[in-house]
């Protein structure tokens, strides 16, 4: 297999008395596509919280590219190309699209054209025709679209998309679908959170699921498809 | 080129001044107008953070009072140079400034202002209690008998506080066009978003209290000279906090041209009640013109303006 990209290494995090993460340990490799699933409240969104930087683990390390990053900033993250999207769409709401697609090509990527890179990442989630409005105008899957081409402008190694494809239709998910796919096709290893089965089986080529905090099993699709354990955490029997 | 164009412009507007002082004789406009124009320094250094960043100042008084009490010490220690006291009247306040900016780690929103607030408090008792600086009794400065190239001491406070003046436009000019600008919009607008994204936000934020700040204590280090009696109650005047917000809220926080308007429409209109109904009128000017824009016109007077433009079919 392909060298190592990130190490998740026991990662525990309580909230007061809540343990969300129990020494939750995950590795992801160069390019690889990687899905996290479990229930509600099981723990995936805090994980990714503390990959990211925005929460500081309790307990355990986190690796990424060869450097213990456990202690690091969130942007010092984002530089090195472990990049996230956010569940709930934060774009920037006094900008443009365009504008929007700015601040991660100028402070992350440190591109010196960021303009012609805005247009050709826009082109290519099929954004461009918005690039002047702004993101109260767009509808949710422009909005999404928006998340995802802001995080791919930081020029990621690895993308972290939390829940991309929720409230889409059916035809929306599978144009997300190949936008993830067309990133992966150009290096990017990709985690993809997800709730949506059918996105997550065809998408990834491994899966590790999370249960009340606690990484339960890991595997193909297919394992993880005829696993008894995910199934009981799922169906509660 | 894109340095000389504001440069040009700080001479060119200092130059204009000195050749009015040549001109015009009677001191009361440059008494008025050296108010105005403070005003312009302090809504442009509250909009830097406020306007830019997100982060709402009650405390424009405590960064103006110290840039006023470090000129007092220097005066009274050294009878040192007013450039001196600007210097060094900016770079406590700054100090303080980089200060107000490691709160911003812990606390946002309203919590962030209620601490401005309380900052400008604990220092006023401070500075109350303090003798070496005339504690609560206030000290008298006197300004030199002579100033080179001015006949009028008042004149020349007058162009210093035009330098003042269009040096802090030229840094909220600065600021807009440039990387760091796209960076503190971004963390106004989502600030957890702009970190995940390379934005280093807390550099950011420190840099602009700092400045903020900084340019704050400029504009009250030549109060004392200013003022010639210069005792707490005045230098921390509400009046600083309220229209140092009230001005760009009303001019307009998305551009460096918007402070400068709201403290020109602004701080003339309470110079002039002052002198044609009563100088207690003032806040309540403030206060009724404030609730009006904030229904009426949230995005200011270029606000306003701007969207009249787009309405017009192009």
């Amino acid at each position: 297999m392909s060298e190592v990209l990130l190490e998740v290494q026991q990662v525990t995090k309580r909230f007061g008395g809540f343990q969300a993460l129990s020494e939750v340990s995950l590795t992801i490799h160069a390019g690889e596509r990687f899905g996290l699933i479990g229930p509600n409240g099981s723990g995936k969104t805090t994980l990714i919280n503390c990959i990211s930087g925005v929460l500081r683990p309790d307990a355990g390390r986190i690796r990424f590219r060869g450097l213990d990053i456990t202690a690091w900033p969130a942007h010092r993250r984002t530089r090195l190309g472990l990049v996230r999207t956010f569940q709930i769409p934060r774009p920037f709401m006094s900008m443009t699209v365009l504008q929007n697609l700015a601040v991660p090509l100028e402070y992350a990527a440190g591109h010196a054209d960021a303009g012609a890179q805005a247009w050709r990442l826009l082109e290519q989630l099929r954004l461009a025709d918005k690039a002047h409005l702004r993101p109260a105008e767009l509808t949710q899957i422009d909005l999404r679209k928006l998340e995802l081409a802001r995080a791919v402008a930081a020029r990621p190694v690895l993308l972290m998309a939390d829940e991309v494809m929720a409230g889409l239709s059916s035809g929306e998910v599978d144009e997300v679908l190949a936008i993830l796919f067309a990133l992966n096709a150009q290096g990017i290893a990709i985690v993809m959170i997800e709730h949506i089965m059918r996105a997550v089986m065809r998408f990834s080529e491994r899966i590790a699921v999370l249960d009340a905090g606690v990484r339960i099993a890991e595997g193909t699709p297919e394992e993880i498809a005829s696993n008894r354990d995910v199934e009981a955490a799922y169906l509660g029997v | 080129m894109r340095v000389l164009r504001p440069l040009a412009a700080v001479v060119a507007a200092v130059l204009l001044a000195y050749l009015l002082t040549t001109v015009v004789h009677n001191r009361y406009y440059y008494f008025a107008a050296y108010v105005v124009l403070q005003y312009v320094v302090l809504a442009t250094a509250w909009n830097i953070l406020g306007g830019y960043t997100g982060y709402v100042n009650f405390g424009t008084a405590a960064f103006f009072a110290l840039g006023a009490y470090t000129a007092v010490v220097l005066l009274k220690t050294w009878k040192a140079a007013l450039l001196v006291m600007v210097v060094a009247g900016g770079a406590v306040a700054g100090l303080l400034g980089l200060g107000i900016g490691y709160l911003t780690l812990r606390l946002k929103g309203v919590y962030f202002s209620i601490a401005t607030l309380a900052l400008a408090v604990v220092l006023q008792t401070l500075i109350m209690n303090w003798d070496y600086v005339g504690g609560a009794t206030g000290y008298y400065a006197i300004r030199p008998r002579t100033v080179p190239l001015f006949d009028d001491y008042v004149a020349f406070l007058f162009v210093v506080m035009v330098l003042l003046a269009a040096l802090s436009l030229s840094v909220a000019w600065a600021i807009e066009h440039s990387r760091l600008g796209r960076g503190l919009a971004a963390i106004r607008d989502n600030e957890e978003a702009a970190e995940c994204l390379g934005v280093p936000t807390l550099r950011l934020k420190l840099l602009a209290t700092t400045l903020s700040g900084a340019l704050m204590g400029m504009a009250g280090a030549p109060f004392p000279y200013f003022i010639t009696y210069i005792e707490p109650a005045s230098a921390f005047n509400l009046d600083y906090a309220v229209n140092s917000l009230a001005m760009p809220m009303i001019g307009g926080t998305a551009s460096w041209l918007g402070p400068l308007v709201g403290a020109v429409l602004l701080g003339t209109a309470q110079q002039v009640a002052t002198v044609t109904i009563s100088s207690e009128l003032n806040l309540l000017i403030v206060g009724v013109v404030l609730v009006a824009f904030v229904i009426l016109a949230p995005e200011g007077l270029l606000g306003l303006v701007r969207r009249r433009q787009q309405r017009r079919p192009a």
